[in-house]
């Protein structure tokens, strides 16, 4: 593009804020349903079975990401029809509309079956909307952008994902706190029903995003465009249905947003579904220490966004993407080391017994199965709850332990293993910054105006949806599979932006485009 | 660099059908292994959404075979 259709300095900063405020929401909307994925099992899925219902939820979660590709063909299609401007108004009334009915549904327990179908319905709306919305103000953002500039004004966009991840973990934290004045029963009212605040909440911050959105203006470039009738006429099969631009679809997918969108995942997802799960740290720990990583990380999307204007796109992600995959398996490492209480020195003094129960086994009437639950101390500050189950034969003789199993969770970390666990998730976000700052100008400057919203959606939306999207799910299936190896989940993001790494190195050029006017 | 584009595009030209062929495996034994529903959603999104990536994987190959990337367009008039 050239400087005499960009807007002036203020205006930029207007159009950014309009369009990340948007996104921030949607991205807040999407992501309280993840955070309060385990809540969510309990409410709208059968109990039977927790690891089921779980997974229902992540299927659920999933299913939210799949169909972001075809909210991205179906919105980018109107974008590239209609304008920017009033397709992502429409996907934030449908995100926000979407979300503030999840809050609504009553639980399994309530109407049945409905209750799953309506928030799977709901939550496909969700990734339908959040399909449209992203690649609506890349566009947006971008075509008012003087080209010199292009990455950084776009990394702005860029870190609306972050903090919508941020702006929720921060209501979910501040609304589970502040139910009651006692902090046990509060937490009991959030997961029986104060889960529902967080969506209730997005319906005014849509609403204060709608109101500033309608007072923008169309993209100059498309206004610009419209205006000569040189829109397309179909923009989905330009995009997709000529070798020419289809091939750098392709490009853009298997070159820079397939592996972008695994490390963005398993940066600020899977590690801290592994952080909770795997290494069992406790609910608000697992959480917070995200929340810093994040807070320290996030200016350096800014920073990335703003050097790609000065040595490129490419290099940067393909740096991040190659870190990723040197550094995961130690990282995650690292996190099982600092929760490991073989590592640790009890302060046995400290050992506090809280609960003991007694059952009998209906198979097995000589078996008794006892489970003692102690809270234990160490000497760098972590405390860590033991769960010991002790099954035990009664016979004439004397009672038998016959088989002892001990297992750790709710594990509080000392301050210093607290502050070293920040610091890796804090490195793990730096490689998102690094593949996901710079990619929204990039992936702007591979397709000309006509289609451009259509065009980059699709990529992306494949990318961050279906292969990032997917990650925490596939980690976590392939550490069900190998289960000897805890690690093991991590072989998904490594292939997958290892195979990226190598197209994105070969294949995609350098070249920052000194004209998206075209 | 364009010779290794066009070698490097029948790896990916390849690697498509292999990625199909394990994930249909991989599926096939992981649902014979826990036959219920959950096992045969999940597994059948998998083939659902992948299958038409490794398709496009493999496109993508087939370009480079051909030389399609092997000089990158530079504006829109080349698209």
């Amino acid at each position: 593009m050239n400087n005499t259709t960009a807007a002036p300095a203020r205006g930029i900063w207007k159009v950014i804020a309009a369009s990340s405020v948007g996104t921030l929401i949607e991205w807040y909307d999407f992501y309280i349903f993840g955070s309060l994925a385990t809540v969510i099992a309990n409410q709208f899925f059968p109990k039977t079975n927790p690891t089921a219902a779980l997974l229902s939820t992540l299927a659920t979660f999933a299913a939210g990401f799949i169909v972001r590709p075809f909210g991205a063909l179906v919105f980018g299609r109107l974008g590239d029809l209609i304008g920017r401007k009033y397709t992502f108004l429409l996907t934030l009334v449908l995100m926000g509309g979407s979300t503030f009915a999840i809050g609504l549904v009553p639980g399994y327990e309530r109407i049945g079956f409905a209750a799953p179908l309506l928030v799977l319905l709901l939550r496909l709306l969700q990734g339908l909307a959040l399909g449209g919305e992203y690649g609506g103000a890349a566009t947006y953002v971008a075509e008012h952008a003087p080209a010199n500039k292009r990455g950084y004004y776009t990394s702005w966009i860029q870190t609306t994902a972050t903090l919508g991840l941020f702006l929720s973990l921060g209501v979910i934290l501040l609304t589970r706190h502040s139910l009651d004045p006692d902090m046990e029963t509060s937490i009991r009212k959030f997961n029986d029903w104060g889960w529902r605040i967080p969506f209730w909440v997005s319906i005014l911050l849509v609403g204060v995003s709608v109101y500033i959105r309608l007072k923008m203006n169309e993209s100059p470039l498309f206004a610009k465009l419209k205006s000569e009738g040189k829109t397309s006429a179909n923009p989905l099969k330009e995009s997709f249905g000529h070798k020419a631009n289809l091939k750098m679809v392709l490009l853009a997918l298997f070159g820079a947003t397939m592996g972008q969108g695994v490390v963005w995942y398993t940066g600020q997802f899977y590690a801290q579904s592994f952080i909770e799960n795997v290494c069992k740290i406790d609910f608000e720990q697992s959480r917070t220490i995200l929340i810093w990583a994040i807070l320290f990380a996030t200016p350096l999307f800014i920073v990335f966004g703003g050097w790609s204007d000065k040595v490129g796109r490419k290099w940067i992600m393909i740096a991040g993407m190659a870190l990723a995959i040197t550094t995961y398996q130690y990282i995650f490492r690292q996190f099982l080391h600092f929760s490991d209480p073989a590592t640790k020195v009890e302060l046995t003094e400290k050992r506090k017994l809280t609960d003991t129960k007694i059952s009998m086994l209906e198979k097995f009437p000589a078996d008794t199965i006892r489970t003692t639950t102690s809270e234990l101390h160490y000497e760098d500050g972590a405390v860590f709850k033991e769960i010991r189950t002790d099954t035990v034969r009664v016979s004439a003789d004397a009672p038998t332990k016959i088989s002892t199993n001990v297992r750790y969770v709710d594990k509080k970390l000392g301050n210093a293993d607290y502050w070293k666990t920040v610091f890796w998730l804090f490195i793990l976000v730096t490689y998102v910054t690094m593949v996901y700052g710079p990619i929204a100008a990039f992936l702007v400057e591979l397709f000309p105006t006509r289609i451009r919203y259509t065009s980059m959606s699709l990529p992306y939306h494949i990318g961050n949806g279906v292969f990032g999207g997917l990650t925490p799910f596939i980690a976590t299936l392939l550490t069900t599979i190998y289960v000897n190896n805890k690690l093991s989940g991590l072989w998904y993001p490594i292939i997958v932006a290892g195979i990226c790494c190598i197209i994105g190195a070969v294949y995609v050029s350098n070249r920052i485009d000194p004209d998206v006017n075209d | 660099m364009n010779t290794i584009k066009r070698l490097l595009g029948w790896i990916w030209l390849l690697l498509g059908p292999v990625t199909i062929f394990y994930l249909v495996r991989t599926a096939g034994h992981e649902i014979a292994a826990k036959p219920v529903i959950d096992t045969k959603v999940q597994w059948g999104v998998f083939i659902i959404v992948f299958v038409p990536i490794a398709i496009g994987l493999m496109i993508f190959g087939y370009y480079g075979i051909k030389g399609e990337y092997d000089q990158l367009p530079e504006d829109s008039s080349q698209l």
